[in-house]
This record gives structure tokens, sequence and C-alpha cells, in this order.
């Protein structure tokens, strides 16, 4: 789960990691009282949950609260659009108003769990404000890389190593090394998949700072975090997202237009790549699940058939718990309900009940193909 | 022979009176799997389907049946303990198929379990392992699809690797033992793992692999193909169609990277001698090609 940047800085600053001074806005007006109460030059921050604000003109350096009122009245309300959210962009329904600072350095720091390491990782960069998987493949060496031990925790001398490695001044090695070491205890007990600080600033009066925060919750962990849950924004999801995940379906909207349902998230990729060797592409990763009932089919059919770049669809289902013929009652209950909203069909069941539910398919008004394997499948869809 | 499983497997059950527990169990007993006991805590001193005695520790259940085997249904909250549980009782394979566990409940896990050598965990979020040879499944796959033989079959996934079965079976090539090690990120048992197992079977004449985007075990497993490995490997990697940054259902599966890219790591294992499977279609078909008249 993501959250924005004000709830993470939110968090940073309850586990004592320095952030800038801000208030967070929902009105125009709360902006402009929110510029005044910090004083000065500020900046207004809308909260999406997407990069390349900055470029979109979601972040502006303002000198007076009239001026941030009329900064947070362009963003409020509007959709944002960056190169991470599609055409369609992201509603800004608040900004973050904060003190602008004089800044000295810009370095990068992140934590993620790394599989490879079984373990959280940290990574941290002198090549701070720039995008990190590039700095990432085309210099490597200025990435450190340090891998935590999930007994030890994360060790001084390895705050020391990163301080040292940025290339700090003497009187910032300690703020730097705490810094890292506070942010480590954040990431253990929220159970977060990722922190990144990409500026983390030391200002020209030397401070260190988390300028921009970015923090991912793990999905599998929030049950035992109710606080954070409630962080959750589902309006800054793909709206078919987020339905699907209401209805506990694995969904990701992608930009193809073969319409896909499967079980199980392996077969579910490879599903998808049948559909591109089919020359089309997929138009979604659908995983509707093991467990799925005759509903939650029907609701996976509706959230297919909702995306207007569907043209044809693929269903492909190996049948296990997951019964054959559960899968095509909740395809023929959405084609009843709405026998227009049908893209023409390839089905391709094997497993339990396999036959039963070829059957209802292929007995009813449904346009479907049915067909027997996954070369089939791929000819089907070629329209051959 | 076989890896991991076998006709002496005395497989033991967490979470056995659970819906998904209870109902795995059942087919794996009708299966042919020797089921010896179950655990569930509270519910110790019953019997599961009238036959298989229930403990309320799985120490108690070792000591009393002699299982040497577990798979883990435990909720995901409390499927971490249920693996330790299971290693220090000192059972010799632990599968957990559990979906869902917190990352950082498994970090801790596996950082204990890679610690030791006497139990072999594999998962969590996984299908399991099969033997069909010996009529041996401790897992949740449809046992019906597989045919005795000598493929050993590796995968990430749990409905790709029963895709990649049936393809198999379909064309009469039978499978040694296989091996689902879970789509988490995080896990008990890697390629390089089942690799390792299967080089050492004689049994196993030939190798299916199936990866997906997400991590770097695949390349690891190439490195390993070419210095270590004579026996022939075909590999599937899927997710090429799929954006990075985004998660594709397993937690794992997510493009954080160039390894975790799908044409980085067919790279990686076509150098390393392994041969491609073209698309998911042809995995049955690649296998054949790949063994001749061996298969």
């Amino acid at each position: 789960m993501k959250i924005h940047e004000y709830q993470a800085k939110k968090i940073l600053s309850q586990g004592g990691v320095p952030v800038p001074k801000g208030i967070v806005a929902a009105t125009a007006a709360e902006a402009k009282d929110a510029a005044a109460s910090i004083g000065g030059k500020v900046v207004v921050k809308a909260q999406v949950h997407a990069g390349g604000r900055g470029k979109a003109g979601g972040v502006k350096v303002v000198s007076t609260p009239a001026e941030a009122e009329k900064a947070a009245a362009g963003m409020l309300g509007r959709q944002l659009v960056t190169f991470q959210t599609g055409p369609e962009g992201v509603p800004v329904r608040k900004v973050l108003v904060e003190e602008a600072i004089a800044i000295k350095r810009e370095l990068y720091a992140s934590m993620v769990i790394d599989g490879a390491a079984r373990g959280v990782v940290v990574m941290a960069s002198e090549a701070g404000g720039m995008d990190i998987e590039e700095v990432a493949e085309k210099h490597p060496e200025k990435l450190m890389r340090i891998v935590i031990d999930p007994v030890l925790g994360f060790m001084p001398y390895q705050g020391r190593k990163v301080a040292y490695g940025l290339n700090v001044t003497a009187e910032q090695v300690r703020p730097v090394a705490d810094m890292l070491s506070k942010l480590y205890n954040i990431f253990q007990k929220n159970d977060l998949t990722l922190i990144e600080i990409n500026p983390l600033v030391v200002t020209e009066d030397g401070r260190v700072l988390a300028a921009d925060a970015k923090i991912n919750l793990e999905d599998d962990s929030l049950f035992r975090h109710a606080d954070l849950k409630e962080m959750d924004d589902p309006e800054q999801m793909d709206a078919l997202e987020a339905q699907a995940a209401k209805y506990g379906i694995s969904y990701v909207k992608l930009d193809g237009d073969i319409g896909c349902m499967v079980n199980g998230a392996g077969l579910a990729m490879a599903t998808m790549d049948v559909t591109r060797e089919a020359g089309a592409g997929p138009a979604n990763f659908l995983d509707v699940g093991g467990g799925a009932d005759e509903e939650k089919v029907a609701q996976a059919m509706r959230i297919i058939n909702s995306d207007p770049n569907v043209k044809k669809v693929l269903i492909n289902i190996f049948g296990g718990i997951l019964k054959c013929d559960i899968v095509a009652r909740g395809i023929l209950k959405v084609s009843e309900e709405n026998p227009s909203g049908m893209r023409p069909t390839v089905v391709r069941m094997l497993g339990t009940n396999n036959e039963e539910g070829r059957k209802l398919l292929a007995e009813s008004r449904l346009k479907v193909t049915l067909v027997n394997n996954l070369i089939e499948a791929a000819d089907a869809l070629k329209g051959r | 022979m076989s890896i991991l499983v076998d006709k002496n497997t005395r497989l033991l059950v967490q979470g056995i009176t659970g819906k998904e527990g209870g109902y795995h169990a059942k087919k794996c007993m009708e299966y042919g799997t020797n089921v010896v006991a179950g655990v569930t805590p509270g519910k110790g001193g019953t019997l599961f389907e009238g036959t298989v005695p229930v403990f309320n520790t799985v120490e108690q259940a070792v000591a009393t049946t002699k299982s040497n085997a577990s798979m883990i249904f435990v909720p995901p909250p409390f499927a971490g303990d249920a693996i330790v549980e299971a290693v220090d009782a000192g059972l010799g394979v632990v599968a957990c198929i559990t979906e869902g566990i917190p990352v950082h409940d498994s970090i801790k896990v596996m950082r204990y379990v890679r610690s030791q050598t006497h139990s072999r965990v594999i998962g969590p979020n996984c299908p399991g392992v099969i033997t069909p040879g010996a009529k041996c499944k401790m897992g949740i796959m449809p046992g019906s699809i597989h045919k005795p033989g000598k493929i050993g079959v590796v995968s990430r996934s749990g409905t790709l690797t029963y895709e990649a079965v049936g393809q198999l079976t379909g064309l009469g090539i039978g499978q040694s033992t296989c091996v689902g090690i879970g789509g988490d990120p995080v896990n008990g048992t890697t390629f390089v793992d089942v690799l390792k197992m299967f080089r050492d079977d004689k049994e196993t004449e030939g190798i299916v692999l199936i990866g997906e985007i997400g991590g770097s075990r695949e390349q690891e497993a190439a490195e390993y193909i070419k210095s270590e490995l004579k026996k022939p490997v075909a590999a599937l990697i899927v997710g090429r169609t799929a954006p990075p940054g985004r998660r594709m259902g397993h937690a794992g599966a997510i493009i954080t990277g160039k390894a975790a890219r799908a044409d980085d790591k067919i790279r990686a294992l076509s150098a390393a001698g392994a041969a491609i499977i073209p698309t998911p279609a042809h995995i049955g078909r690649t296998v054949k090609e790949m063994m001749g008249v061996k298969a």
C-alpha cells in the first residue's frame, strides 16, 4: 500500500527523523494560513501517489501566504498528470505546505526488502535528487548497498560507513548515522517494504533533513497496523484496480487490448505473454484466486468488461479448488445482465469440472471460442 | 529415487483441522501419501477423518508417529511460528503452503532456517512437492495430471506448474519430482538448492525450470547450470509483458531493476546453455525436443 508524503513524514517524525516544518492543507485558505504560520518562503506540494510531481507543476516555491493560497488553489481539486500516472492523472485533494529549505547538498538514502539478501538492504548515494534507477544502472559505483542482519539490526558501524561514504562533514556524521538507524527502526516497526528519502538534504545551516519521503506499507502486514491501514487512499488508484481490490481480486491494468482472466499469478503472467504472441498484448493482469465463487468471477468479468480498451477476452482456468463450472456460471451471469458488454471470448478450461464448465458456455448465447491448449488460444486470438 | 519426498515420507499436516488443511490432507491421502499425523493446538487427542491422530504440538506428533515431513496450512499471522516449530522438531522437509506471510516475519524465520541443515523448508506461498513414482504428494497440486518419469520440475508458481506438468504428461513425458519453491521474495529454498538435488538424483534426467519477473534467483540458477549441471535444462520465464514497478500477484513478481526483467533472465539462462521455452504454450514440446528419445 502506498501512502502520501505528508503521511510518510508524520511516521518519520514520530520515529525521531528530522523533516522540514510542514502543515497539510485541504483548501487554499488552509494553505494560506499554513504558510503564514510557517513564515517566510514556503513550498506547496501536491499530495499524490506518483513521482514526477515537480515537472508536472505539482511543486511550487512561493514567498507569501497569498501566493501559497494561489498555488494551492491551482492544484487542489485538479488532476495531476505526471509521467507515472497515465494521461488521466490523479486527483489532488491535499497539499503539503513546507518551509523552503536552503539546500547545501542533496543525498539519497533508501531501505528495501531484498529477496537475494533475504533481508533489508540500505542504499545510499551522493547523487541525491536524481532518478536512482538511472544512477544504479549507469554509475553503480555511486550507490552504496548494505545488508542488515535481522537479528543484529542496524549496527552503528554501518551508519558511520554510510555517513563517511557520503562524504559529509565531521559534524554531520553522527546525525546521518543516527537518521539511518532511526529509519531502520521505523522500517521494522511498521512492516514497511520501502522507505526512500530522495533527497536527504544537508541545509546551509548544517541540519540533516528528510526533504522528501516515500513509504510503502506491506499489504500482508496491515492486519497488525490498523492505524496505518487508515492511511489508504483508494482514489489515488486506477478506478478498476480499486474496485478489484475491494473484492480481493488481484488486478493490474495494462495498456494492451486482450482482457485476461486467470487463476494463479504465474499462470496469469504466462497467459499475458500468450496474448502478446497473438500480437495484441494484455489489457490487464488478473488472478481471480483459488477460492473464488461465482460472484467473485462475475466481479472479475465486470471489471474486464469495464475497460474500454478491451477488444477480446482470454479466460484461462486450471481448475483445482476453483471449479470450472463455477467460473462458467460467473461469466454467464454477467453476460445475462449485460450482453452488449461482452467481447468475443476465448476460453480454455482444464481440471475440476471442466466438461461441465465448457458445456455451460458452449450451450449459452455467448460468443465464445472453446480451446484445448494455449497454442489454440493464441491462434483463436489471432482470429484464425 | 527422487528428491525431497518418496515412499518413506511420513507426512504431518500443520493446520489439519482447518478448511484448506483438511481438504488437502484428504486429497494427499487419496493420492497415496502416508499422512501419519495432524497438528492443531487445542485439538490434540482427536482423529482426522477417523484415522489420523491430531496433536497439540509438532514435537508430540513426531515422538508418537515418527513423521519426517510437514505440510503447513496455518494462517499467515501464525505461519512463521509454525515453520520454526517444524524445524525445531527436526522434520526433514517442511513445505509451507500459506500465502500472505508478512515479509518481515519471513526474513527472521528464514534467517533461522538457513542457519541449520537438518530441515529443508520449501515456500512459503507454494504448491508443495510431488513425486509421482512414489505416489507421494505433499502439496495442493492436482495429483491426477502427474505421471512417473525422469523430468524434474522446479517453479516459482502454482497453477503455471500444473500447466507445465499437464503439457508434459500430455506428450507422455513423466516427472521424477515437481517442486514449487513459491512466489515470495524471501523463501526457504531457491532454484539452485533444487537444481543441486536434481543433479544428485539418479532418476532425474532432465529439468524444467519455470521462473518469472522479480529478483535475481534465475540468474543464480543460470550460473549454477553453466558451471555445475550436466543434465539438460529447459527454462520458461513468464512476465515478459509485465511493466516495471507493478507487482504481478506474487509478492516477489515485480520488476525493480535490470536483473528482475524477463529478458535479462532469459539471456542469462540461454547463455548458460538452457533450452529456452519460447512461450508458455510450448513447454511440453521444448522438453520433448531437448530430451529426444530419452523422454
